[in-house]
Formats: C-alpha cells, structure tokens, sequence
C-alpha cells in the first residue's frame, strides 16, 4: 500500500493513465479538465513521454490516432465542447480500430454552456456522439480513486479489444480531492496490444469474424499497411462489397459483446432487501449514497445501484435488482438520460422515477432522500 | 463526526489553497478529508469558495450542507453565504460590515490587516486566515498544520507562511 494523500479526480485519471503506461498526449485545454493537460505536460517528459499541445480538439484526437498506430499508448481530455468536436473522429478510431482513451470532464451543456459547473449531460453522446454503428467503451468513475482505477482499465480495454474508450467524469469528481490510497504499481494489471509476429503476409484486419481482434503491427516498424475510415477488407484496403461490410460491422459490434462480461461493472450499498433502488452514477451516486444512508438510518428500505461502466450498462444485474423492489428512483444532473437505459434494462417491472437537476449544482442528498420518501416536488 | 467547513471570498485570495492545506493536516492527523470548489470563469476576482469535509468516518457527499464554519473574507461573501449559517460559526474579516440579518454567531477578526501590517505580504491572507479557522475549530493541531503549510506554498516563502499561520492562531485566541 502506498502512503495516503490527498488528491484531486483530474490527477488521479492522469496518474491511472502514466500507470497504464501512456505515453502520449494530445490535447486542447478546457475546463474543467485542464489539470489533466497541466498535469501530463509535466509528467510525460519525465518518462521519454510527448506532450503536444494542439490547435483544436479536433486536432487533439487526430494526433493520439497518429500517435497510437506507431505503438504508443496515447490519450486526450477534453469537456463537452472539446468532445463535440471529437465525435468525428471518434468513429474513425472506431472503423480503424485504434486503441485511444478520452477523458470528458462534464461541464453544463450544450455549447458552451457553463465551464466551471458540473452536469451529467453527454451520457448519450458518449455512446452514439459519432454517426453510425460503432464500438465504443464508456466508463464513470464514482470517487477519487476510481478515477485512477478506471482509467487503468481504459487503457486496458483500448488495448486489448482496439476501441476508443471514454473515461466520463464531471466537474465535481475532476476538481474533488479527497484521501486516496493508491494500489502499489507492481499490483495493476497492465495490457498491451497484441503484435504480429514477422512483417511477411501481415493483413491488417485479419480476424475471428465472431468479434475476434486483430494483431496491431506499429507503423514504422517494417509493416507496410493501409488505415482507412471507408469500409475495408482484411487488407485495410477500401471495399465496396456489401458482404465485406457487413462482416467486418458485426466483428465491431461483436468485439465489444463478447468482452462485456470483463468490461461491466457497478458498485451496490443496502440492495439486499432493498424496497426503493436508486440508480446513479458519477457525482450524483456520491448524493444518493449519502440518502440512502439516511433513508436507511429512518427505518426506510432503500438501495443504491451505481453503475461503473455506463456502456456497456450492466443489465444483467440491474434486470435482477428492478424483478424484486418497488420502485427505482434515477438522479441525474440532466433532463433524463440513464433513466432511458434503466426504463429499457428494467423492462418496467418497477416504476422509474426521473429526478433531474440542470441548474450546474451537484444535488443535496435531501432532494434524493425527498424522492426516496415519496415526497418529491 | 463529520466537521464541515467553508471559506468563501474573492478569487485570487488564496481559499482554494487553505482549504487543500486544511484538508492534508487533517489526513496528516488520520481523518478522512474531502475538499471541493466553486468558482466563476474569471481568474481573478468574481466570488469563490473551497468546501473542506472532515470526519473519522467515511464521507459519501462531499459538499458542505450545513457548514460548522463560515469563513468570509469579503463583504459580498458574507452577504452570499451569512444567511445559510445555520448551527455554525461565521468568521468574518473586520474590513466586513456585519448584519443584523445574519443571526448565527459570528467572530469577526482583522484577517488581512494582520497580513498586511503585522507580516508584510497581504497575499498570506489565505494562511492567517487557516490559522484562525483552526484555532477557532480546533479541528487540527498547531505542528500538524505547520507541516502541511510547508508542504504547499512556494520554496523559499516557508518562513513567512509559518509566521503568518502562528498569527492566525495568535488572533483566534484573541478573539474567543
């Protein structure tokens, strides 16, 4: 165990990120996740690492594609402006299958909006920002320390599975310190992208068409190969067909279902017995877990489901929990977003009450504990 | 038990860094900290405030819901935040006008005269200021909080910064 230390979200994502190894950052910089950049600017010298500062995001997110195909483990952060911009390219990490994590830091949307003051509004544009039928791999750290835990795992699963994966905090949990006790470095996994063996006959795109992934040669390395946003064949050169499109579209889709059962994870207090589950994720769950607890210390039967991985959502367990209580309660610092994948996984076996907050303040507990009791506005 | 403090003023003052210098004595000492912020989009000026939560216990919400103690530096400060006081302590520069509408109990104290007159940088404000929430609070030790000052500001500052932190307990002394 390392010493104990007070530490601020946005540091905590960087240092998860210099654990996993990366060693390449791009990025434009925005509030509220400026320390990210601050923080790698910094830190990345130190470890042969490169640091560019970019003209726009859009920029950002072509450079840590570019940088990612030679071998390196790179990443960008970024607040909702800045992850408009991405969206495009995005889907090109998607198509090429380029392992990228990005880091949104939720500010009040949209367009500019409100720099400096946390929402949960880019739940949907995480998921479906880019056009078209695209793996994506989305993450919400609920605390401190999994900001450094999660964005291990970005790393982690951008490597193994060749996806752009989005770690989506907010600017509570971003600019919150808090004690934080990090793992020993020599206990994190740490994956890597799987490598062809010789140059001769490598075919880029050459998979298990049941959601395989393809070695990943590093360009400047002997291998002479085509990346592409057009639907392409094994050869990564451009295809028309409609066979090959199809194939190659549902290895994508494929990819990210298969590897769903390691990617999916939640965080549960008092759903044992629970009547009332509340759903929430990010900074919200930090508020409903302080009402769940003072709905519990009154004598009333309420739990909390917070989803770790919001994309791919942990259905399975959702499903079980909304089969046995009475009613599932859904804050989010948005007009309703979660509560649409919640009413969908729970199949509308209980009721799902939205509770919304959009004035750019994190919720109080007691206008959970209100909505636990029943006696909401 | 779970200890909540605010420290609102102006940006630039310094607040954000008391607030973290307050929350690593409190880890220094063991306790759970928690600190978060709030300000506008300027870099200077415009009105800003840093939350610090301390308690032995796990802290789940980590905003300030009804704070033990206010600190406010400016007139607009006290203005904002005075009235939510609820069971807590204000302490309020001197420079501040006080209310008649504000009714928690309030301990005003002559934060950045001290700083600029008795130690020669108004811009340790922030650090007579912790002195006087801790001794006020009695939230964390004297050499505990030293050791996190040191910690924090500047090389080269060390000395001026401790001075400014004993003269910050020296006036909550005075004061209560």
């Amino acid at each position: 165990m390392t010493q104990a230390k007070l530490m601020q979200g946005n540091e905590a994502c960087t240092l998860g990120a210099l654990a996993a190894g990366l060693d390449f950052y791009a990025g434009y910089p925005i509030t509220p996740s400026t320390e990210i950049a601050e923080l790698c600017a910094e830190e990345l010298p130190k470890v042969g690492g490169k640091f560019i500062q970019m003209e726009d995001e859009i920029g950002s997110i072509a450079a840590i594609i570019g940088a990612s195909l030679t071998g390196r483990k790179a990443m960008t952060a970024t607040s909702g402006p800045g992850f408009s911009l991405m969206q495009e390219n995005i889907g090109y990490a998607g198509i090429a299958e380029v392992p990228v994590v990005i880091i949104d830091v939720q500010r009040v949307g949209p367009s500019t909006g409100q720099p400096t003051s946390p929402a949960q509004g880019d739940v949907m544009q995480a998921r479906w920002g880019t056009h078209g039928d695209h793996p994506v791999v989305v993450l919400a750290p609920g605390n401190v320390k999994e900001c450094f835990e999660l964005t291990v795992k970005a790393f982690n699963i951008a490597e193994e599975y060749r996806l752009p994966v989005v770690v989506l905090t907010d600017e509570v949990i971003g600019h919150m310190r808090e004690k934080v006790v990090l793992p020993e470095l020599s206990e994190l996994k740490v994956s890597n992208r799987v490598q062809p063996q010789a140059p001769g006959g490598y075919k880029p795109y050459e998979a298990d068409l049941d959601g395989g992934v393809p070695p990943m040669a590093r360009f400047g390395q002997g291998y002479r190969y085509h990346v592409t946003g057009l639907f392409h064949d094994e050869t990564g050169f451009p295809s028309n067909k409609g066979d090959v499109t199809d194939r190659f579209l549902r290895r994508l889709q494929r990819k990210v279902e298969k590897a769903e059962p390691a990617i999916r994870d939640y965080f549960t207090e008092s759903t044992d017995d629970c009547d009332t589950l509340v759903v929430a994720f990010g900074s919200s769950a930090m508020s409903s877990l302080s009402a769940v607890r003072q709905a519990r210390a009154a004598g009333i039967k309420a739990g909390l489901f917070r989803p770790k991985t919001i994309w791919p959502f942990p259905e399975e367990a959702l499903r079980e929990l909304a089969m046995r209580v009475k009613r599932i309660i859904v804050p989010e610092m948005n007009l309703g977003q979660l509560a649409l994948e919640i009413e969908r996984v729970s199949g509308c076996k209980a009721p799902v009450t939205r509770v919304s907050k959009v004035n750019g303040e994190l919720f109080k507990p007691e206008e959970i504990l209100a909505a636990i009791r029943g006696d909401a506005k | 038990m779970r200890t909540e403090f605010r420290l609102s003023g102006s940006g630039g003052q310094g607040l954000l860094l008391a607030g973290i210098v307050l929350a690593e004595a409190a880890i220094l000492e063991d306790k759970n900290a928690v600190q978060t912020q709030s300000y506008g989009p300027e870099a200077r000026g415009g009105a800003s405030k840093a939350e610090v939560v301390i308690s032995g216990e796990d802290i789940d919400y980590p905003k300030a819901t009804d704070p033990d103690y206010l600190l406010a530096l400016t007139q607009e400060s006290y203005r904002s935040f005075g009235p939510l006081m609820g069971k807590g302590t204000i302490i309020v520069d001197s420079s501040v006008a006080l209310s008649d509408d504000i009714k928690a109990r309030t301990v005003s104290v002559p934060i950045l005269q001290a700083a600029a007159d008795d130690i020669g940088k108004k811009v340790v404000a922030n650090i007579v200021a912790l002195g006087v929430l801790a001794g006020v609070s009695g939230i964390v030790g004297h050499k505990t909080l030293e050791e996190a000052v040191k910690k924090r500001v500047p090389k080269g500052t060390e000395d001026l910064n401790l001075k400014a932190l004993a003269k910050g307990f020296e006036l909550a002394s005075a004061a209560t």
